[in-house]
């Protein structure tokens, strides 16, 4: 096997790219007619030979997996992998994706030493272009964060790019970012190298072999059908590309993985006269909506359109990409922005224009992780035209994941969980990815809601909300009012809304905070998740009682607001959870948690035909009543006295509202003013994470999340914290803020974030104690202006409750002081 | 006014056209006092007296000409002045060679000889004119844009209950005139008292107001013809006892579609004749009403009530004058009756009704649904010959004329063609003196023995919709002579559908540049953005009639020097054109279809 694989890669590694290849995928079809039979059984199956594929049965084997077999339906790097520009960029907007393709590129630099397959990795450097004011605050918010993970990077003037770059036009630059170790490589070398790594290390790789569909008995991963043969496997890798929605929907049980692919095309040329350096830098211009890098002394430049052409919608399985269209009229705009960027390169002469169907999917982020109905049954793919930036990374955190429970870094905002169910129709995703793929090089501003695939769920009361002015968000699918627009009032057009600075409906909030605070509101919760845990007898109390860190056996009515922790003592989930009687329960958690949640409670769940769970986040509107007249207003409401003697805090009980009968009323709210939540139907000891909790306890923990407040931030002329920004202690990195909001109350910025203590010497991870949190001078870096912030610890159930229980405190130091 | 500055068609003859640009530059000038040969293009030559003011515009309310800003004053008429256009000193013009003339006087048959197209003119002019002062014929993209949309029009039929219920979508129309004024009409309206939608245009000649008439009356007499008998008695009723009218027609009209209001009560009291014939005529049973015999009748009908009306007269001054205008004029209709999937359409003289299909490979060809009444149609001639003695077979059709005078052999109106030479004489005599002085109105054509020789009953046909049948076009000759019809449906249907085929372009093997490539792609582009820039397929139609050069694109110099010729000049290179556009709702098509 292996010497068959080494064979293609002898072959290939004379032609670097695609160039050459039919030569090469000649003489090795030759080689290889002779059929090999497929193992019967393994540990792990993967599925697709590209740069994903083999990056996860390379890291695998790395890891001390050996039994492992990797299929392609036609032969190895020759999907979107063989076509792939080659471009290794360090420039990502997600510090999870900075670090995955931080990594990749760490990796790939070594691959040629460690494989002896030449990779044509050249450290080139990349230059992102601004050529506006907002284009240059993006690329400084991208810069902070590079610099805190360590990788090089600078703002830089125009005339220092036209010192890097010798073609540019830089007249119409407002700056740049110089990234220096970023780098070119061919994707299909890579994918290759890492297949050959893997193979030494035992993992069996068969080409021309489909998969036809996974098996799956009780939830859970039993083998993979090909056409070839079944083999039987405990776990199954989805590394199919653009067909990995189409392969997980082949499934009995189908496995739902929401993207979808659109042309991609970029042109070569022959050289110049005088051939570009190998390391000449590449060029994202983003407003010109184009890159452009050296290939062979000549350029290799395609970009990402306005509108984009979405193909494979039905799912046309063909074996590789064949022949795809060059659509040169298609391309014209793109063209044009290139040789406005180099107006010398008019002479150069066309090699081709390439098509190289990339895959998109809803957010714009890549997916990873375990499927959350079939166990065992592992994605990744989706890669927003990132794959070889993101293969190596990505690959080695799935393969933790496979292989440890998790991955060493928080890859939430990956997690295939994070959509639900509603977010993967074919139309809803073409309509999404024509968003989507422009977005790429859009200028992407905070708080943005994507316009298309909107309106897939609703609450009940949608229309009237939409009536009054909403202004709606989308999460999980699921519409929520931001903010209501009154009649006299005009907000600007989306385009010119797009700012790092202060949002034009700052005042719009501003009047509804003050009106939580100074009387009554109604928020429309609706969104959020719901499930009821019942069962016959005391299961119902077990399982939660061993899922969450709070105690639960509390009097029916009383309301307890707890969290999932998962082994590392992490936080799952975190959410309230009413005993409604002895034995059933009614729990509450985040709009977009509904199918992570969900997958968690079932997976931990004992098999109990007595035992019953149910997701009743469509049987209740749910409404916030908040404000200090909250009381007022239930109890004329009700005719039933609210006062805490009455209905104390966190309490929970079912009374009729006005004309409704069988509301629960709640006497909490999510948003840390006074009030109640109104469940309205429309038509629920050892815990886990126990040990990981007291060890913490006893240790101490190694990040905490603390709340900043912003000195010498103006409101109306800086710009906003969002979120990403990173904290320095003492003019030492910390961590980054994950949330910023504006507090109308203290009329100041608040952010949230964790921060970490990094030992001066080894940068490791040291104990984070209330006295190191309280003893520093802090600053928020937003786009490398640096504001003072004053630290003060949290607690987060305090962002829930005003009121607490006194031994939440006592469980854990995670949240308390 | 004067009668002859009334009928004076003169100036219209006077302007000779020159389609696709045919012209003869050493054509002989015609002498002063002279009346001569016009074999323009025109549906009507005749002579006139120079000192004829121009006719009744002033008389009758035109629709808004909005010509040629920039050059009515231009050098150009001077240039052609000497050249071979005499207009402002001359009786009349001789003139090129036109095969599409609708209608010509030619006492001077060898003239007709004389004047042969130099094939190269276009292009010699072309040179001579724009080299020497170029700017002057420039008309900037929105300045072309205003012209040619100036006179759009659409209708969406509106949806219920999110449904649409009808098998049409709705129409765009738009008409480009050459005439000043120009002569075409359009109409389109829906029935109220009974299912379905009416969609017309017409062409007039030798003046507008027989085509204004028609495209004021003629729907009304058709919806009466669809009524059914109780709906005409309650109608009546309704009148006899001063009650307010059911309404029949509802009508979708451009702000420049006029209707007259001077003649409207003697409309109505032709068409309230109408009904009560009909009546009369009612044998009690309830019939079902034939869409076909409903169409014949009324279009019979209503040549019937002008040619009637023109010889009783009227005691008013005005209408009596507006009612000979209207018999002495004529125009041709191509009308479409749409209700379901049921499609009628009656056609009377030489504009056309064209069916786009789509083929399932997506391609579009078009289906003819009218027969031209012209010298090309065999059929036509056949049932000229056979209509009059064998010994008139050589003289009712010359030169591919009717009577060697008029293009189209069906029209409306021109009674000069329908009324015996006794009648004729009569009423011009007791006529107005505008009549009595103009010289076509008292020229009778030529081996004129055994009238009528015109008539205007429409040919009907019937076309059961399908759901590859995307639209309907109806026009007037002046698309059909400078465009195929193929390429008429083809660019209706890629505009309709939004796809525009060009043939891809592939690098394949050829040396080609980046900046190369730039510039085929920008010029494929500006190509494309004709598409873009109307939001009317009628108006999208008459700009590929206008400027398309000999590659079938768009080419902007051309549109901008066509549409900026000055009014004398105009219908030289193109005639009136109007166009209706109707697309048709493949859903309900379908589910008519799947119904049975």
């Amino acid at each position: 096997m292996f010497s068959r694989l080494l064979l293609i890669v002898r072959r290939q590694r004379t032609s670097p790219g695609w160039q050459n290849w039919s030569s090469a995928r000649r003489s090795a079809s030759a080689a290889e007619a002779h059929s090999v039979a497929l193992p019967t059984q393994a540990q792990v199956v993967i599925c697709g030979g590209g740069i994903m594929g083999t990056s996860v049965a390379y890291h695998l084997s790395k890891m001390g997996w050996k039994d492992i077999v990797l299929l392609e339906q036609g032969r190895l790097a020759a999907g979107s992998t063989r076509f792939c520009a080659g471009i290794l960029s360090t420039a990502r907007h997600l510090t999870i994706e900075q670090k995955m393709a931080d990594y990749s590129n760490k990796l790939y630099s070594q691959l040629e030493q460690e494989t002896g397959i030449q990779t044509g990795y050249i450290r080139t450097g990349s230059i992102s272009l601004a050529q506006t004011q907002d284009r240059l605050i993006s690329l400084k918010r991208i810069n902070s964060r590079l610099n805190v993970i360590g990788i090089p990077s600078e703002i830089i003037s125009p005339k220092k790019v036209a010192e890097l770059h010798p073609f540019l036009n830089v007249h119409d630059l407002v700056g740049a970012m110089h990234v220096p170790e970023d780098a070119v490589v061919s994707s299909a070398d890579v994918a290759l190298a890492l297949a050959s790594a893997a193979s030494q290390n035992g993992v069996q790789i068969y080409d021309r072999t489909s998969v036809l569909h996974v098996m799956v008995k009780k939830a859970q991963v039993t083998g993979v059908e090909t056409d070839k043969g079944q083999i039987e496997c405990q776990y199954f890798v989805n590394c199919a590309g653009q067909w990995a929605y189409e392969l997980g929907l082949s499934n009995e049980e189908p496995v739902s993985i929401p993207l979808h692919a659109c042309e991609h095309f970029y042109l070569l040329t022959r050289p110049l006269e005088t051939p570009l350096q190998s390391n000449t830098p590449t060029i994202v211009d983003a407003d010109g909506r184009i890159y452009i890098r050296n290939w062979q002394g000549g350029i290799l430049s395609g970009g990402f359109e306005k509108n984009p052409k979405p193909i494979f919608t039905e799912g046309k399985n063909q074996l590789e990409i064949q022949n795809l269209q060059e659509d040169w009229d298609h391309f014209e705009p793109l063209l044009s922005s290139l040789l406005r960027r180099m107006p010398e390169l008019e002479t150069l002469e066309i090699i081709k224009l390439v098509n190289c169907p990339e895959t998109f999917t809803p957010d714009m982020r890549c997916i990873m992780g375990e499927s959350p109905t079939v166990q065992g049954y592992f994605v990744l793919a989706g890669m927003n035209s990132a794959g070889l930036s993101f293969g190596g990374g990505a690959g080695k955190y799935l393969a933790e994941w496979m292989v440890y429970g998790y991955p060493s870094e928080n890859v939430w905002e990956l997690d295939l969980k994070r959509f639900g169910a509603l977010q993967s129709s074919r139309t809803f995703l073409r309509h999404r990815v024509m968003e989507v793929m422009p977005l790429m090089y859009d200028l992407k501003v905070p708080r943005w809601d994507f316009q298309t695939g909107r309106q897939l769920r609703t609450s009940p009361l949608y229309d009237r909300l939409d009536a009054q002015g909403a202004r709606w968000m989308e999460k999980h699918g699921f519409e929520r009012p931001k903010y209501f627009v009154p009649p006299d009032k005009d907000l600007l057009a989306l385009e010119q809304s797009k700012t790092f600075y202060k949002p034009d409906w700052f005042e719009i909030v501003e009047s509804e905070v003050k009106c939580c605070k100074e009387a009554v509101c109604v928020i429309d919760m609706s969104s959020f998740t719901k499930f009821e845990i019942t069962s016959t007898g005391d299961q119902a109390l077990e399982m939660l009682q061993y899922l969450f860190s709070n105690d639960l056996d509390v009097p029916v009515g009383h309301i307890v607001h707890t969290g999932m922790l998962n082994e590392g003592g992490g936080y799952e989930n975190d959410c309230s959870i009413a005993r409604l009687s002895k034995r059933s329960f009614f729990m509450i958690s985040p709009t977009d948690q509904q199918v992570h949640c969900w997958a968690w409670l079932k997976k931990h769940m004992p098999e109990d035909s007595n035992l019953l769970l149910e997701d009743v986040s469509w049987k209740y509107t749910a409404l916030n009543l908040i404000g200090p007249r909250a009381v007022d207003v239930l109890s004329e409401l009700s005719y039933a006295p609210m006062t805490p003697d009455h209905f104390p805090s966190l309490f929970c009980k079912e009374m009729s509202v006005g004309y409704a009968n069988g509301i629960r009323v709640m006497s909490m709210t999510h948003t840390g003013e006074p009030g109640f939540m109104l469940y309205i139907p429309i038509e629920g000891m050892d815990f886990i994470g126990r040990d990981a909790l007291l060890q913490q306890k006893q240790n101490g923990v190694y990040k905490r999340l603390t709340m900043f407040i912003l000195d010498d931030h103006d409101t109306d002329l800086d710009l906003w914290p969002w979120w990403g920004e990173p904290i320095y202690r003492n003019g030492q990195y910390v961590g980054k803020t994950t949330s910023s909001a504006y507090s109308y109350t203290l009329e100041r910025h608040v952010c949230l974030g964790f921060v970490h203590n990094f030992s001066e010497d080894t940068g490791e991870e040291q104990v984070v104690t209330a006295d190191f949190i309280n003893r520093g001078e802090y600053e928020i870096d937003i786009a490398g202006h640096r504001f003072q912030a004053k630290a003060k610890l949290y607690p987060v159930t305090s962002l829930f409750t005003h009121k607490r229980r006194k031994d939440d405190v006592e469980l854990s130091d995670l949240h308390g002081k | 006014m004067s009668i002859s500055a009334l009928l004076s068609m003169g100036r219209c003859c006077c302007r000779c056209c020159c389609p696709r640009g045919l012209w003869m530059l050493s054509a002989p000038c015609c002498d002063d006092r002279r009346m001569c040969v016009c074999p323009g293009p025109r549906r009507i030559g005749i002579p006139v007296r120079s000192s004829s003011p121009p006719l009744f515009s002033d008389a009758m309310p035109a629709p808004t000409q909005l010509f040629f800003p920039l050059i009515r004053n231009c050098e150009l008429s001077r240039i052609y002045g000497t050249a071979c256009y005499c207009h402002h000193k001359h009786l009349c013009c001789s003139s090129p060679y036109i095969p599409s003339s609708r209608l010509r006087y030619t006492p001077h048959p060898a003239y007709a000889t004389f004047c042969r197209p130099k094939e190269n003119w276009w292009q010699y002019t072309q040179g001579r004119r724009y080299s020497s002062t170029p700017q002057k014929f420039y008309l900037t993209p929105p300045q072309v844009n205003s012209i040619l949309k100036a006179n759009e029009y659409s209708f969406k039929v509106p949806e219920f209950d999110g449904k649409n219920v009808s098998s049409v979508l709705g129409f765009d129309s738009n008409q480009l005139p050459a005439n000043a004024p120009i002569e075409d009409r359009r109409s389109a309206a829906t029935c109220l008292q009974t299912r379905g939608m009416l969609l017309g245009v017409f062409d007039g000649h030798a003046g507008c107001a027989c085509s204004q008439a028609v495209s004021e009356r003629l729907f009304y007499y058709i919806a009466v013809s669809l009524l059914p008998h109780e709906t005409l008695l309650e109608i009546e009723n309704a009148v006899e006892s001063g009650r307010a009218l059911l309404p029949i027609l509802q009508w979708h009209k451009h702000p420049n579609d006029y209707f007259s209001k001077e003649a409207s009560k003697l409309y109505f009291n032709s068409l309230r004749t109408y009904w009560q014939e009909l009546i009369d005529l009612n044998t009690g049973e309830s019939t079902d009403i034939d869409v076909k015999e409903a169409l014949i009748n009324a279009f019979k009908r209503l040549d019937n009530d002008i040619s009637l009306e023109a010889q009783v007269g009227d005691p008013n001054s005005f209408l009596n004058y507006l009612v000979l205008r209207v018999a002495f004029s004529g125009a041709t209709a191509c009308v479409a009756h749409v209700d379901g999937v049921d499609l009628h359409v009656a056609n009377t003289g030489d504009s056309r009704a064209m069916l786009g299909v789509q083929e399932e490979d997506g391609s579009w060809s078009a289906v003819t649904l009218s027969n031209d009444h012209n010298a090309q149609n065999e059929r036509e001639l056949e049932r000229l010959k056979l209509e009059h003695p064998k010994n008139e077979a050589k003289s009712v059709v010359k030169q591919d004329r009717l009577l060697g005078l008029l293009m189209p052999f069906r029209a409306f109106g021109d009674v000069k063609f329908k009324w015996s030479i006794d009648l004729q004489k009569r009423v011009i005599e007791s006529g107005p003196d505008q009549l009595n002085d103009n010289e076509y109105t008292k020229f009778i054509p030529p081996n004129y023995h055994t009238p009528p020789y015109l008539t205007a009953e429409p040919e009907v046909t019937y076309h059961r919709l399908r759901p590859q049948d995307k639209f309907l076009v109806l026009a007037t000759d002046g698309l059909w002579e400078t465009m195929h019809r193929q390429d008429v449906v083809r660019i209706v249907g890629e505009y309709l559908t939004g796809m525009h085929h060009q043939q891809p372009i592939a690098v394949g093997g050829y040396k080609v540049t980046l900046g190369q490539m730039h510039g085929l792609l920008t010029e494929r582009r500006a190509k494309m953005s004709s598409v873009f820039e109307d939001q009317n397929a009628a108006t999208h139609l008459i700009r590929h009639a206008v400027g398309n050069n000999e590659f079938g694109a768009v080419d902007h110099e051309r549109l901008s020097k066509m549409l900026s010729l000055p009014e004398e000049l105009a219908r030289m290179y193109r005639d009136d054109i109007t166009i209706i556009v109707v697309q048709f709702n493949s859903h309900v098509v379908g589910a008519y279809q799947n119904q049975e």
